[in-house]
């Protein structure tokens, strides 16, 4: 406990009564009253959620694009000035270091958003990548916050306390600056839950009178603080994978079923290529599937799948949906078997409960 | 938090109410608070035998996954079907609606081991919550 790292939010969250938790090495918040009721207010109304303890590393100078274009398995090039994409940080294998946001601040300066728990390793690695190009990286996590605000009303929230952007006009994935108490921010129209909303970027210090002045205008409209119990759940509907759980170093791009974010052909050589190529050749034996128990029975990590009597996977995540109210998860499951429709079974501390694979994601809002 | 008197209560955080030889059993006010939202209850059939001390169940929230231990050894007299579909009761009435079986005790000595609302107020209370 003593030696647990804090966000600027802390005494926030503990003036609010929060549950909190040991999230990889950070004291958070896991629930304010009830998960439950965290992710429905996200869902239908809005949600407010401390993300600063999220990793913020900047690459900056004249070959900042080529540095981030050896590290990512997206094709940073096809990036605008404001825009943002989703990619894997890859390892030699194709594997994750970590998935991670990028940002095209300008066109030598991108913005990498990294999973609080890996900050230092993927600062490590991206340090390591970086001999031998003109680019500067910094690692800025540490006076860097994040506060999410998502749901339906979170744009509608937060439009009055910015009165110099239009944030309806900002595309979902695409950044503006905005005046919020007094000063220029990075608003990002991104988000780990599914539906609409703004990750608002600030230093430490600004953090806990921003917090107040969102719960306090947005309690009107129903924002509630969610903690990141909600924000498991909500991702987890959404079929956003989590480090650690669906993806980690031993996971290709390919197997997790993110060929969207790799881009092969972005015409120069990257970390993974030579592996995700040969794989993508062979065909992966493997893969990331979204399923459904379709008899009673919460899947939850870690639990083994079987088919035909024979172990072939594993459960990566699972709960039961508190927004779709059903039991559900994702899985690894071999190629052969990871078709929506396939069939199979999860054991469920000794009893084999009927599953089946369904389409991703599981939830998806209407715009 | 709320320890009604009448009610023996288990180190495991269950209750149970005995009458006419029978027990009704549920969980703490203070389990399904450390719980939180309760979204499956998985209990034992009538018919089946418990016996005190010994894991009788799943309850599960949305996070975690906890053992249900039977505070009495015995036959199940009733279980209640509601908690199927409204595994809230728990969190909402866990002395009330949230019941969960009904066992015909087979050794009402027992119960003498178990503690009295006043003890497991204390025991909550020493336990560091």
């Amino acid at each position: 406990m003593g030696n647990l790292k804090v966000t600027p939010l802390n005494a926030e969250h503990r003036a609010l009564g929060a549950k909190m938790v040991d999230f990889g090495g950070w004291d958070m918040p896991v629930q304010y009253t009830s998960i439950l009721d965290e992710h429905i207010a996200v869902r239908t109304r809005a949600g407010l959620f401390d993300v600063s303890h999220m990793g913020e590393i900047w690459i900056e100078g004249p070959k900042a694009l080529d540095l981030v274009q050896r590290l990512s398995s997206n094709d940073a090039s096809k990036l605008a000035v404001g825009q943002i994409h989703y990619a894997g940080l890859l390892t030699g294998d194709g594997c994750f270091v970590d998935d991670m946001l990028v940002h095209k601040m300008a066109d030598d300066r991108y913005l990498l958003v990294v999973n609080a728990s890996n900050t230092d390793k993927d600062f490590a690695w991206v340090q390591k990548n970086a001999k031998g190009f003109d680019a500067k990286v910094t690692n800025a996590s540490p006076q860097t916050a994040q506060i999410a605000i998502q749901g339906p009303k979170a744009v509608e929230i937060l439009q009055p306390l910015v009165p110099d952007a239009d944030l309806s006009a900002v595309k979902y994935y695409w950044f503006t600056y905005g005046t919020l108490l007094g000063e220029k921010r990075l608003l990002a129209r991104t988000g780990y839950t599914g539906e609409d909303g703004y990750e608002i970027y600030l230093p430490p210090s600004k953090a806990a009178e921003l917090w107040r002045l969102l719960l306090e205008r947005g309690k009107s409209q129903g924002l509630i603080p969610a903690g990141l119990g909600a924000r498991d759940t909500l991702r987890l509907e959404a079929c956003m994978a989590l480090y650690g759980n669906d993806i980690d170093d031993t996971t290709t791009v390919l197997e997790a079923d993110l060929g969207w974010i790799l881009k092969l052909n972005k015409g120069c050589d990257f970390n993974g290529k030579a592996a995700l190529e040969k794989q993508k050749a062979a065909g992966v034996e493997r893969k990331l599937v979204a399923f459904e128990l379709t008899e009673r029975g919460i899947p939850r990590h870690g639990m083994e799948c079987y088919s035909g009597g024979k172990k072939v996977g594993h459960v990566t995540s699972g709960t039961q949906a508190p927004f779709l109210k059903k039991p559900l998860g994702m899985c690894y499951l071999p190629t052969a078997l990871s078709q929506p429709g396939a069939t199979f079974e999860v054991d469920i501390r000794g009893k084999r409960v009927p599953a089946k694979v369904v389409p991703k994601p599981h939830y998806k809002r209407t715009k | 938090m709320s320890i009604p008197s009448g009610l023996k209560y288990s180190k495991t955080h269950e209750w149970v109410k005995v009458e006419g030889g029978v027990g009704t059993v549920g969980i703490t006010d203070f389990a399904q608070h450390e719980l939180g939202d309760i979204v499956f209850v998985e209990a034992p059939q009538p018919g089946d035998a418990v016996s005190a001390g010994t894991q009788m169940g799943t309850v599960e929230s949305v996070k975690a996954v906890s053992e249900l231990n039977s505070p009495v050894s015995g036959t199940v007299a009733e279980t209640n079907d509601a908690l199927v579909d409204h595994p809230e009761f728990l969190n909402q009435d866990p002395y009330g609606n949230g019941w969960i079986v009904k066992v015909t005790l087979s050794n009402v000595k027992e119960l003498e081991g178990l503690m009295d609302a006043d003890a497991y107020g204390k025991y909550v209370a020493e336990s560091g919550h």
